[in-house]
């Protein structure tokens, strides 16, 4: 298990630096002169913001030199300051990230609780019209728009007294019950799209599973149907379910900035939009780059605990 | 028998009667509107829906026919989701036949370019993407098919890897057939059941994408009507006037439903693995 788990570290070496390249070079491809002259319309900039632009489209040195020591600066926890108000990048982003990453966790919670039971349902009574109408919504969540869902759930429960959160967002750690409640909606719009995904992928992998032999075993020995559905079905079903869930993570989190925007949270996908209508680059920059490299560490350990789940895939990983 | 067979298979026939459905809209739409969709009407602002003033539903805050609107901003929508779809199948399945049938170095160097563009979320990628090119119907374009290019590189070298060695094409190779003739005669008919599906889905994709983008501002830039920019700014009015959110909202779903429908209908129809399992 040890020699998985170095290997599969070194393999997000490579991955990582093509995402960091990706990033810096599509940033370069603003033109710099449009950058100078929204610089013009600044009074004065300050040597912070001269300092950032030199950064970004540096002319006296060449762009391998450039992009060398815009990794140099972010390995030692300097990700550039913000073109518009001169600050460190990095504290904004590591001040607002929680919050995100707890809407997301909120959000995969909400789907995980909603799709498992109906995609363990749905497979039981295959072929029947309640697996049909399961289908069918499935589909229907899958082509909801969240963001017009956050709206709608705005004007639904706007008076409903705390649930919606209007500019007044409360931390978790001042109040976790009126933060859980006003997280509530926010998450459940994220999360319904990703509900139906999860019924589909458990309602798929239970009629697989129900076909094996050992489940026929287990219910001619007598075992009660509810324990033989729980524990000898949905345990090995629920496989594929961890790997589409940790791949998805980063649909949730994308889901979370434009959520984030209805719900009028502060969270880094507002950040990330503030920064994008003021053209502020450093600032688009570092945040890509963090989710970025938040969504390759979730997807590596989403295949480090399939891997503890499943010993098959490490052992054949041993054995080449 | 004559029937084909995805008319038979109900989930992709409803699928497609609901795009066609769209379909007759955008034709209806350019012969005929129920009011001029960029025409503003102070005397008729944020009119609630009704059947006596002619708009059916309702008037946004512009005093615009929020029917006509949706009207002429399907054609926008659907050429975004066709045009995004095919960039990124376009050049997403060229990478992965070549990753795939050549092998070797090509091979690794086009699947690691895929697993990074892979490692963005696709609408954190979209966003990115467009706030660098700048807010243009074009670049919403451009922006989804880069999304899709990694997707289709993916499906389309996994099929090819795994038809390469199958006994029919090496049959082919010693009676003399040269590789365009495998590739273009054997290998694509085979590996399009599973990219028509994913073309399917991906259609569905693209219209929630260019809709959220536009939504956030960043997609079809006003006065030209998309159903992502109205409920932008239908944000500011919809609290006293939710029509103006609801109906908008409504046209995205139906659509994306429709190829959702006929996607996964497909996948029943054309994947003989799943028709087993039944």
């Amino acid at each position: 298990m040890g020699r998985y788990i170095i290997k599969r570290l070194l393999s997000i070496i490579p991955v990582l630096i093509g995402v960091s390249l990706i990033v810096f070079f599509l940033v370069r491809l603003i033109p710099g002169t449009a950058l100078q002259m929204y610089m013009g319309t600044q009074v004065e900039a300050t040597p912070e913001q001269m300092e950032e632009l030199r950064r970004l489209f540096g002319e006296d040195k060449p762009v391998p030199v450039l992009y060398i020591e815009w990794v140099g600066d972010i390995l030692r926890g300097d990700f550039g300051h913000s073109l518009r108000t001169g600050r460190p990048v990095l504290p904004d982003i590591l001040s607002r990230l929680p919050l995100s990453l707890e809407l997301t966790l909120f959000s995969l919670f909400l789907a995980l609780l909603i799709g498992i039971p109906l995609g363990v349902i749905s497979s039981l009574h295959q072929n029947t019209f309640g697996d049909f109408v399961n289908r069918i919504g499935g589909l229907l969540g899958l082509s909801l728009p969240q963001f017009w869902l956050a709206a709608l759930m705005v004007m639904a429960f706007s008076n409903a007294g705390g649930w919606i959160p209007m500019g007044n967002y409360v931390g978790f750690f001042d109040s976790p019950l009126q933060n859980l409640k006003m997280l509530f909606f926010p998450s459940l719009a994220i999360g319904i799209g990703f509900a139906a995904v999860v019924m589909r992928y458990t309602r798929n992998s239970m009629l697989e599973v129900l076909q094996m032999d050992y489940i026929r075993t287990a219910k001619a020995k007598g075992l009660d149907r509810r324990k033989v559905i729980i524990f000898h079905a949905l345990k090995n079903a629920i496989l594929p379910v961890i790997t589409v869930t940790g791949f998805n993570a980063g649909y949730l989190l994308g889901g979370a900035i434009v959520i984030e925007e209805v719900f009028a949270l502060p969270g880094m996908g507002r950040l990330a939009l503030y920064a994008i209508y003021q053209r502020d680059y450093p600032v688009i920059q570092a945040i890509v780059l963090v989710i970025a490299t938040l969504f390759v560490l979730v997807n590596l350990i989403t295949d480090l605990i399939y891997a503890v789940a499943d010993p098959r895939i490490r052992l054949l990983d041993e054995a080449r | 028998m004559n029937t084909p067979r995805i008319f038979k298979n109900g989930i992709a026939a409803a699928g497609l009667v609901i795009i066609l459905f769209y379909i007759i809209v955008i034709i209806i739409s350019y012969f005929w509107l129920p009011f001029d969709p960029v025409a503003m009407d102070s005397k008729q602002i944020l009119q609630p829906p009704s059947f006596s003033s002619g708009h059916i539903f309702g008037t946004d805050e512009f005093g615009r026919d929020v029917l006509s609107r949706i009207m002429k901003g399907t054609i926008v929508s659907l050429v975004i989701s066709v045009s995004a779809t095919a960039f990124g199948a376009v050049i997403g399945v060229l990478m992965g036949i070549w990753a795939g049938f050549l092998g070797g170095r090509w091979d690794n160097w086009i699947m690691r370019f895929a697993d990074i563009l892979f490692s963005f979320p696709s609408l954190l990628l979209a966003i990115f993407i467009m706030a660098i090119l700048g807010e243009h119907t074009y670049n919403v374009v451009l922006a989804i098919g880069i999304v899709y290019i990694p997707q289709f590189a993916r499906i389309s070298r996994g099929a090819i890897y795994s038809l390469k060695s199958n006994e029919f094409i090496r049959a082919a190779r010693s009676n003399g057939a040269d590789n365009s003739y495998i590739l273009f005669r054997h290998l694509l008919p085979n590996i399009m059941p599973p990219l028509i599906v994913q073309v399917s889905l991906s259609l569905s994709v693209a219209i929630l994408l260019e809709s959220a983008l536009s939504f956030l501002g960043l997609g079809v830039q006003p006065p030209d009507p998309s159903w992502g920019n109205m409920l932008s700014s239908a944000r500011k009015v919809m609290m006293f006037a939710p029509w103006t959110a609801v109906y908008p909202g409504l046209a995205i779903v139906l659509l994306v439903l429709g190829f959702n429908l006929l996607g996964d209908g497909l996948r029943d129809v054309l994947d003989p693995r799943l028709r087993n399992v039944r």
